[in-house]
């Protein structure tokens, strides 16, 4: 795991050591496209005839495709990606192909940037500047490729459009060659180079023309008030096959002559299997043979139903969790890490805080949230094959070299043995950032050589393997005088999530995570007093990245304590709000919101609104929720929601990510949670944990505004300001306040 | 060997009876739209047509499907033009899509019970198709407009 360890040692640890290099700033983004510097993968495997100009597009005599290196987890980005392409191209949606791209150090995300400077996302300080590009350097050189963080767009943005535009220039350019016809007279429309006298010729009859000439690398993309496609309502190019049952997903792929597995893993995270007894599976129908693999035992069939209810029958014997057996333990231990000695970080100090907090009112407020499964509705699965040349691997992945180690390190092969197929997935959430079923997969196919093998978690294996969202408690004190929030010292004790992910991978982090930050750290309200410090809770299961991850939990903690704040100082939370932040277009975000909602101060008796303002993945998202009072519990009515993308570059799925993420954050924070008793999560099914169905859904209002000076990812941001949003909103409604997660511990839902 | 038909078409299948149909089409007949999400009934991911019902394929056995006639959404008749389809695909309600078919099917099966449903209808009937994504004001919406499509056609 070279990547990943270069990754977190120099990245993530907010860049001290890249800044130290002494690096050439701003190499990257439009020029990237134009000269890759990590190389062009599709050279080496073109189809005759064909050419490439960059990692994303290839023009075969036959097709045009596009290559999308991001994940397609439901977000939509096999659309959005191929788009911002096809926009500079002049291609009509239905003229090209969409492919997953392979493993590549070409690949690498230049939007990690962002989150890789200690640098607040509002800060565009030269400073802040100068670090992010150092740190763009460090990523080129780890040349990781990854989907998460809300980084698709931020990625892909300038250097799709301008691989666009340098393939639209060297057409044209092999079309004057061709023709005679000087290039200033040839224009592009619809897939087709366009000559003065209206002839046309299709870009597939250009491939081998243009792959005997260099490249326009200098080529410019268009100002977006040129756009064709973007920036307008899209049709996404797989909702129709979705739509029509006819998208294959991983779950949903056959190779010839598979067989079938199921698997039952020791429920205590990554511990073996002491012994098993599968003398009633062996003899089952259907059942082909009965496997031990590490940490558990494998069924293969000839079907997936035979192998699971197989493997139901196989009794185990499992050692014993590595963390507290019992779910009471977990929360003792975050109680006692609130010392430094716990990897205790200042992430970011203003005025004095302790002198301030001895003045004034004091409030002070203890919160929490527990681990929550994943749970995308298409179980963990994939399709392996391992033969004397190595392995070949179907399975929807967001880390595709991830993929590559894991699966090789599982079976003693090299990386570059294993062929990786990226696949649509029926969601993630986080879920397909880890690969228990990528190792497990290896290992089964390992035994089963020359035989491709589908493996298939059942929903009830895949809760007990799903590595949850960190569990975390915050203690927050804070002071009012004079009306006004004076003091704002916000502590938490939390598991690693991010941390925890590079360790899995083979990459251990010494420094704090820098998700235990955010939702804490990055406060945009003028707070004279302000500290914010986190302590890292050791011991306990293992946690990993979760739809918006660090800012899940604290974007509650902060928003529901400064809700506090402002009612403590008699002031009203949304005008209170305005007034204090500090980053003009958020201030306008805000005050969006308020216009949206029609915010007029306290509603009727009965019923209440909130809202709640947090900045995660550097977009700034803000969120009204209003419910009712009922005599049968708390009814949410409507949502107002508003986020700042700096580029809203499709406003259907723009739409559907912030309903979705608002959905997201309410369900879970009604019902969720994933508690351990004997060391294996209890929860094993929807029926345990169910977030949001549709009964409970209100009405969710969407606004996206374009005031950022960065274009922005949508995916995880309309996350964190859902919970403490309704949290507000029934304080508002009924004078409860809810300090946990979930909150129909204390209050009844409609 | 078990007979049944499957969207119009005869089949019989070697399993044994008590696999539920959920598996018999996808891993013994290909029929793939048809999808695997919690295999106990809490998802719907798996909603087929059994003599026009909508029914969880994960919790019928197929000894007892015998002689009944099944459609999945391979097998709608002119699936293209059917006036949920078409909603779907208008109101791009999927995001992952993992679910969708299974709400299309519960959907249909709305629809034909009451042409044209109340919002409190809608959620009744569709809540035990989970969706992930939270494309639930779009399942919403798409039902009202598959719903006034069809009067219209009528």
């Amino acid at each position: 795991m070279g990547h990943m360890q270069s990754l977190s040692r120099r990245v993530f640890v907010f860049g001290s050591a890249a800044l130290a290099g002494g690096i050439a700033f701003g190499a990257y983004g439009p020029a990237e496209a134009a000269a890759p510097a990590n190389g062009n993968p599709l050279a080496a495997n073109l189809p005759p005839g064909a050419v490439t100009f960059n990692p994303w597009v290839e023009i075969s005599p036959e097709k045009i495709t596009l290559i999308a290196q991001h994940a397609d987890i439901g977000q939509g980005v096999g659309s959005v990606q191929t788009m911002m392409i096809a926009e500079e191209m002049d291609l009509d949606p239905g003229q090209f192909e969409v492919r997953f791209a392979g493993p590549s150090p070409a690949y690498f995300n230049t939007g990690f940037k962002e989150e890789s400077a200690p640098f607040l996302a509002a800060d565009l300080s030269p400073a802040a500047e100068a670090a992010r590009a150092a740190a763009l350097e460090t990523l080129r050189k780890s040349g990781v490729q990854m989907t998460g963080g809300s980084s698709t767009v931020p990625d892909t943005y300038e250097k799709l459009r301008q691989a666009g535009a340098v393939a639209r220039e060297t057409l044209k350019a092999a079309a004057a060659k061709r023709s005679g016809v000087a290039v200033a007279d040839i224009r592009t429309q619809s897939g087709h180079v366009i000559l003065p006298d209206g002839s046309k010729i299709p870009y597939v009859a250009l491939a081998a023309d243009a792959a005997g000439i260099p490249p326009v690398l200098d080529a410019k993309p268009r100002d977006p008030s040129t756009w064709r496609l973007l920036g307008k309502p899209m049709m996404r190019l797989d909702v129709r096959a979705k739509v029509m049952g006819e998208l294959k997903f991983g779950i949903d792929q056959k190779i010839d002559g598979m067989l079938f597995a199921a698997v039952k893993l020791n429920p205590a995270k990554g511990q073996p299997m002491k012994s098993y007894d599968a003398s009633k599976a062996q003899s089952m129908p259907g059942v082909k043979k009965v496997l031990e693999i590490k940490n558990g035992v494998a069924v293969i069939a000839t079907n997936s139903w035979y192998a699971m209810r197989a493997v139901d029958t196989i009794k185990c014997e499992w050692a014993p969790p590595v963390y507290p057996a019992e779910q009471a333990d977990h929360w003792k231990v975050l109680q006692s890490s609130f010392k430094p000695e716990f990897l205790g970080k200042e992430w970011r100090t203003i005025g004095n805080v302790e002198a301030a907090l001895k003045s004034g009112t004091r409030v002070e407020a203890e919160y929490r949230a527990p681990y929550v499964a994943h749970q995308p509705l298409e179980p963990l699965n994939g399709i392996g094959l391992v033969t004397d040349k190595g392995m070949e691997i179907w399975v929807g992945h967001q880390s595709p070299q991830a993929v590559q180690s894991i699966a090789a390190n599982a079976i003693g092969l090299k990386p570059e043995q294993v062929t990786f197929h990226n696949q649509w997935t029926g969601g993630s959430f986080g879920h397909r950032l880890e690969f228990e079923n990528v190792r497990v997969l290896a290992e089964i196919a390992n035994q089963m050589r020359g035989t491709p093998i589908k493996l298939l978690f059942s929903r009830e294996e895949d809760f007990l393997q799903d590595i949850p969202r960190q569990i975390a408690i915050a203690r927050h004190r804070g002071s009012i005088a004079k009306g006004k929030i004076v003091a704002a010292d916000l502590q938490l004790a939390s598991t690693a999530p991010y941390k925890g992910l590079l360790e899995r991978m083979g990459s251990p982090m010494k420094e704090a995570d820098p998700q235990l930050a955010a939702g804490t750290w990055n406060v945009y309200y003028d707070i004279p007093n302000f500290r914010a410090t986190s302590y890292e809770a050791k011991g306990l299961s293992p946690s990993t990245t979760w739809r918006s991850v660090g800012a899940s939990t604290a974007g509650f903690f902060t928003e529901s304590f400064i809700d506090e704040l402002i009612h403590a100082a008699g002031l009203d939370p949304m005008k209170a709000r305005i007034e204090m932040c500090n980053v003009p277009h958020y201030r306008k975000l805000l005050e969006t919101l308020a216009d949206m909602s029609n915010w007029k101060g306290p509603l009727g008796k009965g019923k209440g609104r909130g809202v709640a303002f947090v900045e995660s993945f550097g977009t700034p998202t803000a969120e009204v929720v209003e419910v009712t009072k009922t005599n049968r519990g708390i009814r949410i009515d409507k949502v107002w929601a508003v986020a700042d993308v700096g580029k809203v570059i499709d406003p259907v799925n723009f739409e559907s990510q912030m309903q979705g993420g608002v959905v997201w954050g309410l369900g879970h924070a009604i019902n969720c949670e994933l508690t351990y008793a004997k060391g294996a999560a209890q929860q094993t099914n929807y029926n345990h944990h169910e977030a949001m169905r549709m009964y409970q859904c209100p009405v969710i209002e969407v606004r996206g505004l374009e005031n950022d000076p960065k274009v922005r990812g949508v995916g995880e941001p309309p996350v964190p300001p859902a919970a403490p949003a309704l949290a507000n909103a029934i304080f508002a409604a009924t004078g409860l306040r809810i300090r946990e997660m979930p909150f129909n511990k204390f209050i009844d839902f409609v | 060997m078990i007979e049944l038909t499957v969207n119009g078409s005869k089949q019989a299948v070697d399993v044994v009876p008590e696999m539920p149909l959920l598996w018999v089409l996808r891993d013994e007949l290909g029929l793939t739209s048809t999808k695997y999400g919690c295999g106990v009934a809490q998802c719907g991911a798996c909603t087929v047509h059994i003599d026009g019902k909508a029914v969880r394929s994960c919790q019928a056995h197929i000894g007892e499907v015998a002689g009944k006639s099944v459609v999945t959404l391979e097998g709608l008749a002119n699936k293209e033009q059917h006036p949920v389809v078409q909603a779907w695909i208008e109101h791009q309600v999927p995001q992952c899509g993992y679910c969708q078919v299974g709400q299309i099917m519960q959907a249909i099966s709305l629809l034909a019970k009451i042409s044209r449903p109340t919002d409190e209808q809608i959620d009744q009937v569709m809540s035990g198709n989970l969706c992930r994504c939270g494309t639930y004001p779009r399942i919403r919406a798409a039902i009202h407009a598959a719903a006034a499509r069809k009067m219209a056609e009528k």
